[in-house]
């Protein structure tokens, strides 16, 4: 089955984004497909590669991109989202790349399912 | 379109309008969503149903008024637009304080309404 | 249908919202709405009611994190991540309450 996933919120604030994560590793884990993973809202800020947690906490972005690099899953960060908040392709992690909200959409009418993670 | 059959998406809005951009990226979606030809409701439900009120004066907060863009989703096609009785009821409002033209749910017939949908969007 | 509740019922009208609007179907509890499930809260007997028109599911490593995996109410089932997955995947749709 194709699960999409949507997280509306950034890294450390809200647990949204630990959520999203460790439910995409749990589909992953039961032989399912991620079709994609979207970025809106403050959770555009998943995605920027000048992130610099403490030594002892995860690394948020690192891992959405160690995903990306293992298991080919598309990270996909809304433009207009994100150039409100700063974030271009020149601050861009690896595997994360910003396109339309059209990708959202897209993603609703080709996944199977898609959950929702926010506040 | 990149399938035959369209899907039903409802977008659920349960925030009220400025104090969080929540209601503001939501329309951005349905807009977009205009451009896929699916068959798209919107709900208003809680404080989202205040994203709907007349009046909106926002010079003030030096913000953008959004709310005229709800008028104009007809022209795109978005045409189903709910309201949760229960919550319009609980903060004072009637359809005649509301910008557009509604359909007014009970709770369990928006549940109902819910249960059909193959995507629900939530912000 | 699926629903996923995130909010403690204490802090935000989420699961209020969601068990009166709801049809009979699966209720996923995570993050901070998994203190709904907490036994002598002013939500447990809101749950209990709830437990008889819907299946009530909690998140464990929420629960855990949170010290309450104690003092759950009766009638609600704890999952983990991999039982999440298998919920999103059993129902046609679901919807966060977010």
């Amino acid at each position: 089955m194709k699960f999409g996933i949507l997280v509306n919120e950034g890294p450390y604030q809200h647990q949204a984004s630990d959520s999203a994560y460790l439910f995409c590793k749990a589909v992953l884990a039961k032989g399912h497909e991620i079709h994609r993973v979207f970025f809106y809202h403050d959770g555009v800020n998943n995605s920027t590669r000048l992130t610099e947690p403490p030594q002892d906490d995860r690394n948020i972005v690192a891992r959405w991109s160690k995903l990306a690099a293992d298991h080919g899953v598309d990270l996909v960060v809304c433009v207009a989202a994100a150039l409100r908040r700063g974030i271009k392709d020149e601050n861009l992690a690896p595997g994360f790349r910003i396109s339309g909200l059209g990708q959202l959409v897209e993603s609703g009418i080709q996944a199977d399912r898609l959950v929702v993670f926010g506040d | 379109m990149t399938e035959g059959v369209a899907k039903k998406f409802m977008f659920v809005n349960r925030t009220a309008p400025y104090g969080t951009i929540y209601a503001l990226e939501s329309l951005e979606v349905v807009l977009i969503s205009a451009a896929f030809d699916q068959d798209v409701s919107l709900v208003f439900v809680d404080d989202g149903v205040w994203q709907l009120k007349k009046g909106q004066q926002t010079k003030g907060i030096e913000t953008k008024n959004f709310s005229p863009t709800y008028r104009a989703l007809e022209g795109y096609d978005v045409e189903k637009l709910y309201v949760e009785r229960e919550s319009l009821e609980s903060r004072g409002l009637t359809e005649d304080d509301l910008l557009v033209d509604v359909n007014v749910l009970s709770s369990s017939e928006l549940g109902e309404l819910m249960a059909e949908q193959d995507v629900v969007l939530s912000f | 249908m699926l629903h996923i509740v995130n909010k403690s019922p204490q802090e935000r009208p989420s699961l209020d919202a969601c068990l009166r609007i709801a049809e009979s179907g699966s209720i996923l509890l995570i993050e901070d709405a998994v203190y709904a499930a907490v036994k002598g809260s002013a939500s447990a007997g809101k749950l209990a009611e709830a437990a008889k028109k819907h299946r009530i599911y909690v998140l464990l490593p929420d629960v855990e994190a949170r010290a309450i995996a104690d003092r759950l109410v009766d009638g609600v089932t704890g999952i983990d991540y991999g039982g999440f997955v298998d919920l999103v995947a059993d129902h046609r749709a679901c919807q966060s309450w977010l």
